[in-house]
């Protein structure tokens, strides 16, 4: 995959969780309380945005191969069946022999075809990055420490805490090469969790 | 006796509702429900006002009559409250109205809003009592002193009045946002279900309820799903289904075990993988689910199309229908704008052969299952004379578009159909807009 591609990939990718992350906060000043339903969708489609953001990431730094290790936070079960990974446009299983088992039954690991770009979105870019070769460095990634700064594409404002919550790691690191995304999916779930 | 959806042709009947194009929030629609003879249609708003409309026939004997529905009852069924555990507040939106089957002279309805159920009773007063002995007219105490001969009150005729009074409120048993209510086929209980729950009620007690299924995880971090709707089986008391955000349907009976977490049945059907996408999981959630009326079938509705599940086929629906696959390039946008959340409804009509759901542009569509045909209507102003017939309208998905049709990039988003309802004998349908409520007859009805 060529660098400018997963840029756009990643660019998009970003927004996308910008947009999320907005929605989210909006919600929680709605009338009626947060939706339950409509945050976990918001936190499906973050999680998707996540994913690619961090996978684009991996093919820009052109990793070794390697499947990834067990991931070591538990996340949701949506999209965790092989074959049905959420994130890309087109069909791209990811092939992960050791994802937690699901209840579907593990298709044989589908060859990585070059496919251009479907009719699906306009907003994600091509054909993402070889899914196959999760760099194992990707899952230990830090947490940012509190005190980092709300990157620029994020709303300035920090949400006003409910009495009970923390405040995690800020979503989104900056976009300093070595910074990644370090939204974990338990800061995912454990804004479910809040409600 | 109408014919097939191809060979029906749709007139404008009634609008309801202000012209006002400045929407006030409180009178968005929210539900449409028609009683079980058609001769009520209900709707309720997000004011937490219930209005109820009833038909009048001229010449009903006359193989083609008119029928009008005009305001029967309006009250206030739910109010804003606050619950202070939680600092939230509690929504007075009515998400659905469900009426009983008729017993006696009174009509009943089930109105829900977030939180709290309501069992109405809508009854006729047409004769008031005159002459009391203790009272004057205007119902002032007399002075007993003053009587000096009793007299029998009678019962004099008076201007109809119709009255709608709480007989049952049946609260605190959710702590999610309820999304359905049904009532069974037994006329003694009913569901309701949450985001997380489904509960059983009898329909006499309101201090308990028996939970029948609970799909919340022991850790919250890993919910994986929802339920999105529920309902019982027109004819098997002992059966439900209830819809999940995952797209998948479970089918419990209820005289398996006192919880209904194990499923009878699981309808999934695979994923194509070629459609999948970025929001291929928002997509995918059902907003609806509805049996059909002969109990053989149920409908689903999603956010791009409607199936059709034969209760005895698990693995994929018998049929498919695509709603408005054009919006399937659109979804980012439709993502940023909301629009991806919206929970569209579905209904059958009276003999299972034509399913209906809404789109937007104030578009909603129809599809003859025996026939094979489709077509999408346009509930608006600018349509509304008398009996005139509705053009069929068509989008254009791309490429060049002919006279008459309309863009994709000229739809209004805003402009969303979410309820409809189809008068269960005749082909009559109340379309619900953002704050109007179209009636559409079938010309030959």
């Amino acid at each position: 995959m060529s660098a400018t591609t997963a840029m756009e990939v990643n660019a998009e990718a970003r927004r996308i969780l910008a947009v999320s992350i907005s929605k989210l906060y909006a919600s929680r000043t709605q009338r009626g309380g947060l939706r339950l339903h409509r945050s976990l969708l918001l936190s499906l489609v973050m999680r998707s945005a996540r994913d690619i953001y961090h996978s684009s990431r991996e093919s820009e730094e052109l990793c070794g191969p390697q499947p990834a290790a067990e991931e070591p936070e538990q996340p949701m079960d949506t999209g965790s069946r092989p074959g049905e990974r959420a994130g890309l446009p087109e069909p791209q299983p990811r092939h992960e022999p050791a994802l937690s088992p699901s209840p579907s039954s593990a298709p044989p690991p589908v060859p990585r075809a070059e496919e251009p770009a479907s009719a699906g979105e306009g907003c994600d870019g091509e054909t993402s990055e070889d899914k196959e070769n999760w760099s194992p460095a990707r899952r230990s990634r830090k947490r940012r420490g509190k005190a980092s700064a709300a990157p620029d594409f994020l709303p300035s404002k920090r949400a006003r805490l409910e009495p009970g919550e923390e405040r995690y790691a800020a979503p989104l690191g900056s976009c300093r090469a070595a910074a990644g995304l370090s939204l974990s999916a338990r800061s995912l779930n454990q804004v479910i969790a809040a409600f | 006796m109408a014919g097939p959806g191809g060979d029906m042709q749709w007139c404008f009947s009634q609008v309801k509702g202000a012209i006002d194009d400045d929407v006030a929030e409180a009178d968005i629609i929210s539900t449409v429900e028609f009683n079980h003879t058609g001769e009520l249609l209900a709707t309720g708003d997000k004011g937490g006002r219930v209005v109820i409309f009833q038909q009048e026939i001229e010449n009903k004997n006359l193989p083609q009559f008119r029928s009008e529905y005009n305001v029967y009852s309006t009250f206030q069924s739910h109010e804003p409250e606050f619950d202070y555990l939680k600092s939230l507040e509690i929504e007075e939106k009515i998400n659905k109205i469900r009426w009983l089957p008729q017993k006696n002279a009174a009509q009943f309805l089930l109105s829900t809003n977030d939180k709290t159920i309501k069992l109405w009773k809508i009854s006729e007063r047409d004769k008031r009592p005159e002459g009391y002995n203790l009272k004057e007219e205007d119902g002032r105490y007399k002075d007993p002193n003053t009587i000096t001969a009793l007299r029998v009150p009678v019962l004099i005729p008076m201007d109809l009045m119709v009255e709608a009074s709480p007989r049952r409120v049946f609260a605190n048993a959710h702590t999610y946002h309820i999304n359905s209510i049904s009532v069974n086929s037994d006329n003694e209980t009913y569901l309701s279900a949450d985001d997380l729950r489904v509960n059983l009620w009898n329909l006499e007690i309101t201090d308990r309820s028996f939970n029948i299924v609970d799909i919340k995880p022991a850790n919250m971090e890993e919910l994986t799903e929802v339920i999105t709707a529920a309902e019982f089986h027109p004819h098997q008391c002992n059966t439900f289904v209830y819809s999940s955000s995952k797209g998948t349907i479970r089918l419990c009976d209820m005289r398996a075990s006192a919880l209904c977490d194990k499923h009878s049945k699981l309808f999934e059907e695979p994923e194509d993988p070629s459609n999948r996408s970025f929001f291929s999981e928002i997509i995918s959630s059902i907003s609806d689910v509805k049996f059909s009326h002969n109990g053989r079938y149920m409908m689903t509705r999603d956010y791009l199309s409607v199936k059709i599940w034969d209760l005895n086929m698990e693995n994929r629906p018998v049929e498919t229908y695509q709603v408005h696959e054009y919006l399937r390039s659109k979804l980012c946008s439709l993502y940023e704008n909301d629009c991806i959340f919206d929970k569209f409804e579905c209904c059958w009509n009276g003999n299972d052969s034509v399913v209906m759901t809404g789109s937007y542009n104030n578009f909603f569509r129809m599809f003859d299952r025996g026939h094979r045909r489709d077509v999408t209507l346009e509930a608006s102003r600018e349509n509304s004379k008398p009996m005139q017939v509705l053009k069929p309208r068509k989008v254009c998905a791309g490429g060049k578009r002919k006279k008459d049709e309309i863009s994709v990039d000229s739809l209004d988003f805003n402009k969303k159909i979410l309820h409809t309802a189809w008068h269960p004998q005749d082909n009559i349908i109340a379309v619900a807009t953002t704050n109007n409520l179209y009636i559409f007859q079938d010309k030959v009805n």
